[in-house]
């Protein structure tokens, strides 16, 4: 028995270097299966978390164009949660028992959606900062070695581009308006940048999740190589709108091509990480109160199914 | 009587395949799945969540517990028989030297 399962894992590993995708009935690893409803269930709790922050400012938003724009781009979010979800339900877990991790606490989503958003700037530089890193990162797991989750990215980063440059609008409006709209552009600036850098997890040598995903093609590119991809091209666009990435450290290597930047404050990132951010608790309490609210109608549609049971029966016979 | 009239174990609702029609005359491609009461709502969960920028014309919902798929265990004698006869391939044929058939 132990000798069949080395074998298996033996032929899995062979698969993975062949470069072949995995699908939800192939043989596969109890770890990476693991490890896989691990990182996708928190990707997608993280698409669910992160319409919180930016639904705050739907009735807030300056223009009708603006609004109908955040609408679109939430319920888009919206929309990768359920792709995410149902990728992860391939592995034999129950969206229910996901939903249930989430609402309880115990599941982890991205620490950055515990920062609060504190003007109108905010959502600008989130479509900007916080799309613009998921982009990164997510158009490298369109190669991820599970079928299910790289075809739900290569979804999802279709829309993305729209989230970035409706993002990158705003703050450029901002940054080109009055002086007090400049102000409040940087100042959203200055409180994002570094949570955003976070976004990219602990650095590869304090990933130990990380090297086992690497190896098993789920990621195909390391934690600092994709926050180093973030950081080049984000230089270029602050420069452009004219305003300034608040990190003294940060300048061109002309020896490696890449834009150095200074020390973060990976202290910050564990205290957020384990629920001491600003907006923890905040952000599962609204969490679940929608989720609560929402009961009646999930009652209401098992009812009126209930209800017409025999008749869509006999139209599905 | 399909088995998404049943209750999902755990109260959660059952689940659908949706497939998508990209353009008129394109054959259905799977595009994911959703949870839904119901065939009715299972389409129109379906269109929001995989169509909202006009990527299909149409949509099919399945039953998930009615999709019936070969393992992949056995992929290789499965699938052996349409291997083993080159017969069935324009190359196997040759034509007199100089006609193009
Ligand atoms: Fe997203
Ligand atoms: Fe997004």
């Amino acid at each position: 028995m132990a000798a069949d399962s080395a074998a298996a894992e033996r032929a899995f590993d062979a698969r993975i270097a062949a470069g072949e995708t995995i699908e939800p009935k192939d043989w596969m690893p109890e770890r990476y299966r693991k490890q896989l409803i691990r990182m996708m269930s928190q990707h997608a709790h993280s698409e669910i978390v992160g319409m919180l922050p930016e639904g705050n400012w739907i009735t807030r938003a300056p223009t009708l164009q603006r609004k109908v724009g955040l609408l679109a781009k939430v319920q888009d979010e919206a929309g990768h949660g359920l792709y995410i979800y149902c990728g992860t339900e391939t592995l034999g877990v129950d969206r229910t028992e996901l939903v249930d991790q989430l609402l309880s606490g115990k599941a982890k989503y991205a620490s950055i959606f515990n920062y609060p958003t504190l003007s109108w700037a905010d959502i600008g530089t989130i479509g900007w900062f916080v799309d613009g890193a998921a982009i990164v990162n997510q158009t490298m797991l369109a190669k991820a070695s599970y079928g299910p989750y790289a075809r739900a990215m290569v979804r999802i980063c279709k829309e993305e581009n729209f989230h970035k440059r409706q993002g990158f609008e705003i703050i450029a409006t901002l940054a080109a308006g009055t002086p007090e709209q400049r102000r409040m552009a940087q100042d959203a600036v200055n409180r994002w940048w570094w949570p955003s850098l976070m976004m990219f997890g602990p650095n590869d040598k304090d990933s130990p999740n990380s090297a086992e995903l690497t190896k098993w093609g789920v990621k195909r590119k390391g934690n600092d190589e994709l926050r180093q991809r973030f950081v080049n091209l984000t230089v270029a666009h602050a420069k452009a709108i004219d305003l300034v990435l608040p990190d003294p450290d940060l300048r061109y290597n002309a020896e490696t091509g890449n834009w150095d930047f200074g020390t973060i404050d990976w202290a910050e990132f564990d205290r957020v990480i384990h629920g001491e951010g600003p907006l923890n608790r905040e952000r599962l309490a609204a969490r679940n109160k929608a989720h609560d609210e929402g009961a009646w109608v999930r009652a209401a549609a098992s009812a009126y199914a209930a209800k017409h049971a025999p008749e869509s029966a006999s139209r599905a016979a | 009587m399909v088995a998404a009239d049943e209750p999902g174990t755990n109260g959660q609702w059952p689940l659908w395949e949706v497939f998508l029609q990209p353009s008129g005359g394109a054959p259905f491609e799977h595009a994911g799945s959703v949870h839904a009461v119901d065939a009715e709502s299972a389409l129109q969960n379906a269109r929001d969540v995989y169509t909202r920028r006009g990527e299909g014309v149409n949509l099919w919902v399945v039953p998930s517990a009615a999709i019936v798929a070969s393992a992949p265990s056995d992929a290789g004698p499965f699938f052996d028989p349409g291997n083993d006869k080159p017969y069935r391939h324009p190359q196997f044929y040759t034509s007199p030297r100089g006609v193009r058939v």
